[in-house]
């Protein structure tokens, strides 16, 4: 299968743990990424907090260049880049007038017809069958909370993604590697994303309910397939730890890395290794627990 | 009662800011609020917010702090049971104090990292993220001289280098220029918006 890739920033800024974790696991899956030709920002928080028509006009210019190119897939497997990509498809495919505007802006005609999609609906369209059949290490051991925050089911009239309260196809993916997973509170509440530069009391305050939250349904580890709640949980885990008062040590993992571990890829091509917060002694089985010693959370 | 914004916030960004959202169809049951994971730090509560947009006191909702302590997460939006867009009411809101320059002094910080996030696209095309955070963290500094936001993340730092995570120079788009065409288009709408490099 051949998709198109928007990485977004992120991913290739302080992320791209999160972009090793997801190219060497899809590769593995026979999947091919095309990456987006001179893809932009999308945008993101700053754009559609200042300017209606630069948060249209960002993601218009990718959307154009994937139709220009023939890429009628793209992934994005940061939620914010794919919310903001897929609210400009719908505003741009329902209404001419804008779609005139929008190419007259962006310098490139646009329809709004490409397909975006997440993380998670690639591996659904892999096929649990085909990731099941690929799993050589299962992860028996994990009890995973899976975290979806607020823009992979958010606005569900924008994203149509699984259920906006309930969502449930993370942990179809998880327990097919052979994990459990935990029922919990936390699992569609916001990190707090980009306010973690400036204003990071209220990131501090919401990761800190998460990760708790997390801990008390007995968990091991979160599953996130978003690159800020990642940095919230994982890299700020330490200052989430000072602010609260409270040791968490919780391991948070991409959903990629979790598929890759068990179809037996290694961690250090998953960018497992560039994590803050690592693994506890016995978290994981035998198999693939033994290829590193046990060291204590969180960071070193 | 009036259903429109006020004249100024229409002025401001060059079209009514509303005209999307179904604000006057809000009974008030405080869904929004219930569920928003910042509310109990804002100043003015989701509903309250609204509710002077209804009123067309848009003038003081721009001045409060909540439309800056709003993360975007789109849970009022997703649980309104008359389907108010109440994200779009803070983004809108936003889009008023950024274009009007009126916004709560303690909301300035978050405002002038927007603005720097968008400048800082505009000249790479992408976001770098080191870049963003010299720029935003010098002009706060400058704005209110907080020691504690110059070194807030520095310990982060020698970590994320050691990680791989740090780029000290980014990836930057091959044809900048049209990027910096497409902001031009958009922030200068019928001469209403304010160059984004001014303060």
């Amino acid at each position: 299968m051949e998709i198109g890739y928007y990485p977004g920033c992120a991913l290739h800024g302080s992320s791209n743990d999160y972009d090793a974790s997801l190219r060497t696991c899809l590769r593995a899956l026979d999947v091919h990424l095309r990456e987006l030709d001179d893809w932009i920002c999308c945008g993101a928080t700053a754009a559609h907090s200042l300017n209606h028509k630069l948060a249209v006009a960002l993601p218009a210019r990718n959307l154009a260049i994937a139709e220009r190119d023939g890429l009628r897939s793209l992934l994005a497997p940061c939620p914010m880049c794919s919310m903001e990509l897929l609210k400009a498809r719908q505003a741009i495919a329902g209404d001419a007038r804008l779609r005139g505007e929008m190419a007259a802006v962006v310098e490139l005609p646009v329809e709004g017809t490409t397909d975006v999609c997440n993380l998670i609906q690639v591996f659904q369209r892999v096929g649990l069958d085909t990731i099941k059949a690929a799993v050589t290490s299962p992860l028996d051991s994990l009890k995973a909370a899976c975290y979806y925050g607020c823009l992979l089911t958010r606005p569900p009239d924008v994203v149509r993604f699984d259920d906006a309260e309930h969502p449930s196809s993370m942990e179809t993916i998880v327990e097919a590697l052979g994990a459990k997973t935990v029922r919990w509170n936390y699992a569609t509440e916001c990190c707090g994303a980009g306010m973690t530069i400036a204003n990071d009391a209220i990131v501090l305050d919401l990761a800190h309910k998460i990760l708790a939250n997390a801990e008390a349904h007995g968990a091991n580890c979160v599953v996130t397939a978003c690159p800020m709640c990642h940095a919230n949980l994982d890299m700020k885990q330490a200052d989430v730890e000072r602010h609260a008062g409270a040791a968490h040590g919780m391991v948070v993992y991409y959903l990629s890395d979790l598929v890759g571990l068990a179809l037996g890829l290694p961690e250090q091509a998953l960018g497992i290794d560039r994590h803050f917060v690592r693994e506890r002694t016995g978290i994981r089985n035998q198999e693939s627990g033994a290829r590193r010693p046990a060291a204590p959370a969180p960071e070193s | 009662m009036s259903h429109t914004p006020s004249a100024a916030a229409r002025s401001a960004v060059g079209h009514d800011p509303f005209a999307h959202i179904a604000v006057r169809d809000c009974y008030q049951c405080g869904k929004c609020t219930a569920g928003c994971p910042v509310a109990d730090r804002m100043d003015t509560v989701p509903n309250q917010i609204v509710r002077l947009v209804q009123v067309g006191r848009t003038d003081a909702a721009i001045r409060t702090r909540a439309i800056w302590d709003c993360v975007s997460c789109q849970t009022c939006t997703t649980r309104c049971p008359k389907s108010v867009d109440c994200a779009a009411v803070m983004d809108a809101l936003r889009q008023v104090s950024f274009e009007s320059g009126v916004a709560a002094t303690p909301a300035r910080r978050t405002l002038l990292f927007q603005k720097a996030f968008l400048q800082n696209v505009r000249r790479n095309g992408r976001l770098n993220e080191l870049e963003l955070i010299a720029v935003f963290k010098t002009t706060a500094f400058l704005g209110d001289l907080s020691v504690p936001l110059l070194f807030k993340d520095a310990m982060l730092a020698p970590k994320m280098r050691a990680r791989g995570k740090l780029h000290l120079v980014g990836k930057k788009v091959r044809d900048r220029r049209v990027v910096d065409r497409i902001f031009a288009r958009c922030l200068n709408p019928k001469g209403h918006a304010v160059p984004i490099t001014e303060g």
